[in-house]
């Protein structure tokens, strides 16, 4: 395919716009770098009070890591959830915040999103380390965990295919219609809530009152990625293997769509921005 | 319109005159950088620019547009090692066809083929990001114009030096000045060594100095046989730098051929128009006793004229007014290029003529026996001073704008004025054999 081709031509353009994107984000703050870790330690604690505490949400022992902590079980849903939703809003943004470079330099434009999902899946593996170093600790084992690393490594290429492939589409989808952006904000909060994040999947599976709910809530790639990361970082189990076919699936299926949706459109982007 | 419509063979070379024809110009078999092949680009001008899905929904359809036309079945081969320039209103097309050569646009149809590396001069640091030093600059803009890592890393010191930047090539690019940040990525641009140069109206960046540096490096990527394609207005500049010359009007191409020879069909095309009222154009100052109400430039017919040809006798007449009687005072008038370089400026004292006294109205005339300035548009300025020319009574900028047309002597190399010079081989085997000089 020669959109692949073209890709991994200007892969050096692609280290240096996601090293832009990594080098400008908290340029002139304070913290700095210390932000990304911040944001998601914050969530954690106000999602621990509400979900853990008050409404007594409980995750459980974990299978073979014997680790009992609502914190912990969170994040494993939480950060892949920042992940996808922080590719998603910020890919939207690229394209017209690039404007003028669009305008007036070549270059392949399904780079700009990819690279803030690349500039993305550097704080994820940040966030997902300082996890890890928690598991360890809490876990039965301090290097139980190690062999779960690798699946969830290839989890995390599977998810960003995934996210730059929807990515795509909403940036060239933004262009056209600038209110994209405002809907799927909207949208975003919905699919948060319709994602086992903050509250167990079997939850929803004891109070659907019908099969059918089940498996329409199932549908939703983000429940099986979500549960993924959590059989193998908390529990430390092999996830089903249906389950990782369907993300598998839906990960390469995305990409390949989101590229052809943005080839598709981009033809106009110059005169369109 | 008469000789327009030339097709794009290059048969309107032929007449293979000015030096560059002659000299190093590659042969006709040369393999072409740029093919454009009938090449048609059309623009949504929307009547009513809403980008929301509601008034998509309310409307039925995205937005009411009508498509205008900015290229028509545009072709063009542009040979290797050429300087090709791209020329005609604003309007045309030619900037639009300059950007759909850098990819930056697609064109609905037909095809354009371009071999070999380009860079852009479109917008000089587009992609710069402000937080960021200049050094993470260059490597980021080098990048995006398609330079790997090694070279930037080799090429480095040269991008800053070129810029004049050492100093402050760690400092965040937003503490630049514009000129800094233009210099920069002017540098970046031109040392991305590319096969293909486009250039939009983008010469006349920074200071004098920077500027003469970026004529070298032209000049130096003409000679190394790169090709460049330039959009401009400046006329004379156009003349100096390119070999051949597509000229546009409305997306479609009246004319391509050599460099010389289109620019003064355009000009003799779209500047024949050019309205009397330009007159005062310029600043005016002057004590006001004795005013200039205005000049002219008669021909040989003594009818007043704003087109000339390079060789024409022509005469300027300064009508002036003097409310007072002043004795001895000394009229001036000077040609300037469009840029501002001034090319004579002659006045009575200097030429031996003394006006005793003028008192009312009358005129003075300057008689040109041989206009030998060379092709382009040029501004008057006149002057009224007293006999010490110390004290000016009336001081005109720029009253009067004319243009030359290409005449006898011919000259198509460029440059302001003709210095009528004779040519003759006085030694050596070659017998000139006399020929009529070119006139057009």
């Amino acid at each position: 395919m020669n959109v692949l081709t073209e890709i991994v031509q200007s892969r050096e353009l692609l280290t240096n716009l996601t090293l832009r994107e990594l080098r400008g984000k908290y340029k002139r703050s304070l913290l700095g770098w210390t932000w990304s870790l911040l944001n998601p330690i914050s969530l954690m604690v106000i999602y621990t009070v509400v979900f853990g505490v008050l409404f007594g949400n409980d995750p459980g022992i974990g299978l073979n890591s014997g680790i009992e902590s609502f914190p912990v079980w969170l994040m494993c849903g939480l950060l892949p959830w920042n992940f996808v939703s922080q590719s998603l809003s910020g890919s939207m943004a690229t394209l017209i915040g690039n404007a003028g470079l669009i305008k007036k330099v070549y270059f392949p434009r399904e780079l700009l999103p990819f690279s803030l999902v690349l500039s993305l899946d550097v704080s994820f593996l940040i966030e997902m380390g300082v996890l890890v170093l928690f598991i360890a600790v809490l876990g039965s084992s301090v290097v139980g965990v190690l062999p779960w690393l690798i699946p969830a490594l290839l989890l995390v290429v599977a998810i960003s295919a995934y996210a730059a492939g929807i990515g795509l589409m909403l940036a060239v989808a933004n262009v056209y219609f600038r209110d994209v952006q405002y809907l799927f904000t909207i949208l975003l909060n919905l699919w948060f809530y319709a994602t086992p994040i903050v509250y167990p999947l079997s939850l929803v599976e004891d109070k659907a009152p019908a099969g059918w709910m089940v498996t329409l809530y199932k549908a939703n790639p983000m429940v099986e990625f979500v549960g993924i990361f959590r059989s193998l970082l908390y529990d430390w189990t092999m996830p089903g293997m249906a389950s990782v076919a369907y993300v598998l699936v839906w990960s390469v299926g995305i990409f390949f769509a989101g590229l052809w949706v943005f080839r598709r459109f981009e033809g106009r982007l110059a005169e369109e921005l | 319109m008469g000789d327009g419509q030339t097709d794009s063979s290059g048969s309107a070379g032929a007449a293979g005159t000015g030096p560059n024809a002659a000299g190093s110009r590659p042969a006709r078999s040369a393999a072409n950088a740029i093919t454009v092949r009938n090449v048609s680009k059309n623009f949504r001008l929307y009547n009513d620019r809403n980008q929301s899905l509601k008034a998509t929904f309310s409307r039925g359809r995205r937005a009411r547009y009508e498509d205008f036309r900015a290229l028509d079945d545009v072709s063009l081969e542009i040979e290797q090692g050429t300087t090709y320039g791209l020329i005609g209103e604003n309007g045309s097309g030619k900037s639009t066809l300059l950007k759909c050569m850098a990819r930056i646009l697609r064109p609905e149809k037909g095809s354009i083929e371009v071999v070999g590396k380009v860079s852009a001069l479109l917008e000089l640091g587009a992609g710069f990001h402000p937080e960021l030093s200049g050094r993470e600059n260059v490597f980021l803009n080098a990048a995006i114009l398609g330079l790997s890592g090694k070279e930037v890393t080799r090429k480095f010191d040269e991008i800053v030096e070129f810029a004049g930047l050492e100093q402050f090539i760690d400092s965040p690019v937003k503490n630049y000045s514009s000129g800094m940040y233009v210099r920069l990525g002017f540098s970046v641009a031109i040392n991305v060594d590319p096969d293909v140069l486009l250039v939009d109206e983008v010469l006349a960046v920074g200071d004098e100095q920077f500027q003469r540096r970026c004529n070298e490096k032209f000049s130096e990527m003409r000679d190394s046989g790169k090709t460049i394609v330039v959009v401009s207005h400046g006329m004379s500049a156009m003349r100096t730098i390119c070999d051949r010359v597509a000229w546009l009007e409305h997306g479609v191409v009246q004319q391509i051929g050599d460099a010389g020879e289109v620019i003064d069909n355009y000009i003799a095309e779209v500047q024949t128009d050019r309205q009397e009222d330009d007159e005062g154009l310029g600043a005016r100052w002057g004590s006001g006793e004795a005013v200039i109400d205005h000049v002219e430039i008669v021909d040989r017919d003594r009818r007043p004229t704003n087109r000339i040809n390079t060789g024409d006798a022509v005469t300027v007449r300064i009508h002036f007014d003097a409310h007072e009687p002043i004795d001895r005072p000394v009229f001036g008038f000077a040609i300037f290029t469009l840029e501002g370089v001034l090319v004579t400026g002659p006045n009575t004292r200097e030429a031996g003529l003394e006006c005793a006294r003028i008192d009312g109205n009358g005129v003075i005339e300057l008689t040109i026996d041989r206009m030998l300035l060379l092709p382009g548009t040029y501004d008057v300025t006149v002057s009224l001073y007293d006999h010490a020319i110390t004290h000016p009574y009336d001081f005109r900028q720029k009253v009067l704008r004319f243009d030359v047309e290409a005449g006898t002597p011919h000259e198509t190399f460029g440059g302001v004025v003709s210095l009528a010079g004779r040519w003759a081989v006085t030694e050596g085997d070659a017998h000139p054999t006399r020929s009529e000089p070119v006139t057009s």
